[in-house]
């Protein structure tokens, strides 16, 4: 039975009960638990870990370019470090680090559903993507990869230039790319079929329409990753010509493929992290979310139009200047419904009473950032300058704003927001604010100087840099930050492990969310909800009050709770 | 596990498996209905997927051939229809027993969907064995493209030593070990005492004395290079004139074979990057047939789940789902079948 079903029920109820984590023990039954809430959490932890890696690599490229010549690394490693970077973060952490993990284990608590659609589908998933990534240190060990995450031909074809690492590293994108698409199949059948009674599909929390847009990219973009990737790998182990143009291939066929998945990709990355932001703007600012239907409209829109604008990474590749017009064209409208989410945004905060909680943090720090992000998307979307601006810092500063400053940053926002109800136990508040301080301000100080770096000419992949030009100053800055940023992430990962030994324990909705998930108890038990709950306005924050000895939220005494006229199931 | 009819309003709103929870009915569903839409719904998405994943080789089907149709004009004369049509005919019937086991599973009939299901699997396995005799057709004719076909750098890579790579005389013996359709491909192997990729097959075709090949090993490098590397880019194609007497194949050919085109690797009519065909043809039908394989799989698993009696009125979900995509493994050879045979 939930924590606030009923009138009666607000004494908080500290016995030890039964929940997902007590509900069975033992190693096996976590690896091959068919329970979504645990497959999230491996999701969580196999993502972070990978996270860390990734971020290892940055740090080494970082640390590289701190002077003209190079400090620790040659040409060859840095090929290898900067592209281990980017396919471990892309393929390995931000594309599964949202939907896969905080999706696995928010989603059906949101539906007020016991499970996913399909469970053995999710734990496959899952074991796709360990699979997935022992593909990529087998990619590691067997010689290493040096084409940058894009593995553009003619460098992933030509022996000269392509390690060892090419097979196993496209079999692993391929392998990964799979478990995405299952993630995203099992996300729309269970949005479709599971929804609970009342909940129409302009009552879903934002975050659902954000998971959906999501996932129907996953569905319809990945499987042309999938072939790709299957052709790239079938030419470079038989030497079939389809890609090497030595071979009578076309290297501009892999990019279109390339980026026909992988442009949508970039939405199936920003796309969670705006939904996440969409309910933390709202719960953390108590107040209604401004244009409900405007940002579900948006996410759907961006989604749509994600598969129209892939011709804007090839403005240079030489394809038709009628092309390039009209991919720049399209790729303006994109803005449209960005910009509409972020008024949004704006518009709820705007007389809100703003709690200053480390999500919010981290969801104003989202504002800020996307904003420039995608604003600085426009320069690149323009054709003239993107002719002065392609692959430059510029480049590099622009997506990393939107895909690690926006959708990373999200993804944390949103952990620290469901961080009580998935350990139960609450982090410590003021850790939780000088951590983002640091993130916030490491990440601006990395990127931000990259704008300038990319302005001024600095190509991006280079291992060396001129003495004389001018960069040197930009990139120790760059470094600085980026150490910052470091630091920002290991204090963070420092309170919240030891939040889960030495925190206080969770209330059931510690920050006054109305949506399903702070409708059980902290963390949820195993079958999240007894009987289907009954849903309101997710948004109508009025109907909740702070209740001290609870140190949560709960019903307000006075109003009915609408599940209490006909206790649904009796 | 015996048969189980279903109530249409069974709630599951207990979570344990008490009696109105049938045992296929996972506990997260309140009925067998929305289970099966669930179901019906995740399979359409994954016929979606499918469809693009095969989407990707139709868009390079179209770009190559708008670019170069003369690659496909020449290329589809090396196709035999009659065993195409026979295969589209083989899986039309076989889509047409799967729809009866569905018929079947839906009105309960155990014994009509194992009769339809193994006439499916039969069709499975027909298609396979054409697709066989058609493969290993052209496999010893030596259409397959890639290593066995002309030179390719990363061959010389996977093979040999680095630094060797630039070597002449090493792409040179690459070639010639592909080149198993030729005499003396054992000659230079010898000669060059480079590591070598297995032997794939023994030459096939011996060409009759003075027609070639004495001529070319004294000539060594520009002639053999035009003999094998004719898939290279036209500038190297330019030698074929040196080319010695063309071979004539229809000799060396099984009696009873189809006219005798001449082979392209000894055409000189053949359109540049001729292989790029065999490429997309291969890739096309492999992939597909990989999915037929699947799915004689799912047809396999699907009957003993029958002969099992796991399947009732109320529940026949998988073959339902089965059947989905056995006709969508259909439906793609349906465009495949003209797109290659045909036009």
């Amino acid at each position: 039975m939930t924590t606030l079903d009923t009138g009666q029920m607000q004494k908080p109820d500290l016995a030890p009960r039964d929940n997902y984590l007590t509900h069975t023990r033992g190693a096996w039954s976590w690896l091959f638990t068919l329970d979504h809430k645990r497959i999230g959490i491996m999701y969580l932890v196999c993502v972070l870990s990978a996270f860390f890696v990734a971020g290892i690599f940055a740090l080494l490229v970082r640390t590289q370019l701190l002077t003209p010549e190079g400090t620790i690394m040659g040409q060859d490693d840095y090929n290898q470090a900067f592209t281990l970077h980017g396919a471990i973060m892309v393929f390995l952490v931000i594309i599964p680090s949202i939907p896969a993990a905080l999706g696995n284990f928010v989603l059906p608590i949101m539906l007020g559903a016991k499970d996913v659609a399909f469970p053995r589908l999710n734990l496959f998933s899952f074991w796709l993507w360990v699979s997935g990534a022992l593909f990529f240190v087998l990619a590691l060990v067997s010689g290493g990869l040096d084409t940058g995450w894009t593995f553009y031909t003619p460098y992933s074809t030509d022996p000269n230039s392509a390690m060892g690492g090419m097979i196993p590293a496209v079999t692993g994108a391929f392998v990964l790319g799979f478990s995405s698409i299952f993630t995203g199949m099992n996300f729309i059948v269970t949005i479709h079929r599971l929804r609970p009674p009342g909940m129409t599909w302009f009552r879903m929390p934002l975050f659902l329409w954000g998971i959906y847009a999501t996932a129907i990219l996953q569905v319809m973009a990945t499987p042309v990753l999938g072939i790709t990737l299957a052709l790239l790998a079938v030419e470079r182990a038989f030497g079939i010509g389809i890609f090497n143009p030595e071979l009578g291939g076309d290297p501009v066929l892999y990019q279109h493929f390339f980026w026909f998945y992988s442009h949508p990709a970039v939405y199936i990355m920003i796309l969670p992290g705006m939904a996440i932001i969409s309910d933390l703007i709202a719960v953390h600012s108590h107040r209604h979310i401004f244009g409900y239907k405007f940002i579900a409209y948006s996410s759907i829109a961006i989604a749509l139009f994600s598969f129209l604008v892939w011709g804007h990474h090839m403005f240079t590749s030489g394809q038709s200047p009628l092309v390039n017009v009209i991919f720049s064209a399209i790729t303006f409208s994109v803005a449209i419904p960005s910009a509409i989410k972020v008024f949004n945004w704006l518009a709820t905060m705007y007389k809100g009473s703003i709690s200053w909680n480390t999500p919010m943090l981290y969801a104003m720090g989202f504002i800020f950032i996307f904003t420039i992000g995608g604003l600085t998307g426009l320069h690149l979307g323009t054709l003239a300058t993107d002719i002065h601006l392609h692959d430059t810092y510029f480049v590099v500063a622009h997506f990393h704003y939107v895909m690690m400053g926006s959708a990373l940053i999200a993804m944390i926002g949103g952990l620290h927001h469901w961080w009580p109800k998935i350990t139960g136990k609450m982090y410590n508040e003021n850790w939780g604010r000088f951590a983002f301080a640091l993130v916030f301000i490491g990440f601006n100080v990395t990127f931000f100087t990259q704008f300038m770096l990319g302005s001024q000419g600095m190509p991006r992949r280079y291992a060396t840099y001129p003495a004389d030009a001018g960069f040197q100053i930009y990139h120790v800055i760059s470094s600085i930050g980026s150490y910052i940023l470091a630091v920002g992430f290991f204090v963070t990962a420092g309170y919240l492990l030891q939040s889960m030994f030495g925190g206080r324990r969770a209330p059931a909705n510690p920050w006054g969310g109305r949506s399903l998930e702070w409708q059980c108890s902290s963390p949820p038990p195993h079958d999240n909800f007894s009987e289907t709950p009954t849903v309101g306005d997710c948004y109508d924050f009025s109907v909740l009050e702070w209740n001290e000895d609870e140190q949560g939220y709960v019903w307000r005494s006075d109003i009915p709770h609408p599940g209490e006229e006909e206790p649904g199931g009796h | 596990m015996s048969q189980l009819e279903i109530q249409p309003d069974s709630h599951g709103t207990d979570h344990g498996h008490d009696h109105d929870h049938p045992d296929h009915l996972g506990h997260h569903w309140e009925n067998s209905k929305q289970q099966f839409e669930a179901g019906k719904l995740g399979m359409w998405l994954f016929l979606a997927t499918e469809v693009l994943l095969f989407g990707g080789l139709f868009v390079a089907y179209s770009v190559w051939r708008g670019n170069h149709p003369e690659i496909f004009q020449y290329g589809s004369q090396f196709l035999d229809t009659f065993w195409g049509a026979l295969n589209t005919g083989v899986l039309l019937v076989s889509s047409m027993t799967m729809a009866m086991a569905v018929t079947f599973a839906a009105r309960g009939n155990r014994k009509g969907i194992v009769i339809c299901l193994v006439l499916t699997l039969m069709g499975a396995a027909g298609f396979m064995v054409i697709k066989y005799i058609e493969y290993s057709h052209k496999f010893h004719e030596g259409f397959l493209p890639g290593f066995s076909f002309y030179e390719e750098p990363s061959a010389s890579h996977l093979w040999l030593p680095l630094e060797q790579e630039h070597d002449q005389d090493v792409a040179h013996s690459t070639l010639e070990t592909e080149a198993h359709n030729t005499a003396f491909a054992h000659e230079t192997t010898a000669r060059d005492e480079m590591p070598l990729p297995p032997p794939t097959a023994e030459p096939s075709v011996v060409p009759a004395a003075g027609t070639g090949p004495e001529g070319l090993t004294t000539n060594e490098l520009a002639l053999e290079t035009a003999e094998f590397a004719v898939f290279l880019p036209p500038s190297v194609i330019g030698n074929l004139e040196n080319q010695g007497p063309e071979l004539d194949f229809a000799e060396h050919h099984e009696p009873g074979e189809e006219p005798h085109l001449p082979h392209p690797l000894q055409d000189p009519d053949r359109p540049p990057n001729a292989q790029k065909f065999f490429t997309i043809y291969f890739l096309m039908t492999g992939l597909h047939g990989i999915h037929v394989i699947i799915g004689g799989f799912v047809i396999l698993w699907l009957l003993l789940l029958t002969l099992r009696g796991r399947f009732s009125r109320g529940y026949y979900t998988p073959v339902d789902l089965g059947g989905l995509y056995w006709h969508i493994v259909d439906v793609i050879w349906i465009f495949l079948f003209p797109l290659f045979y045909l036009i």
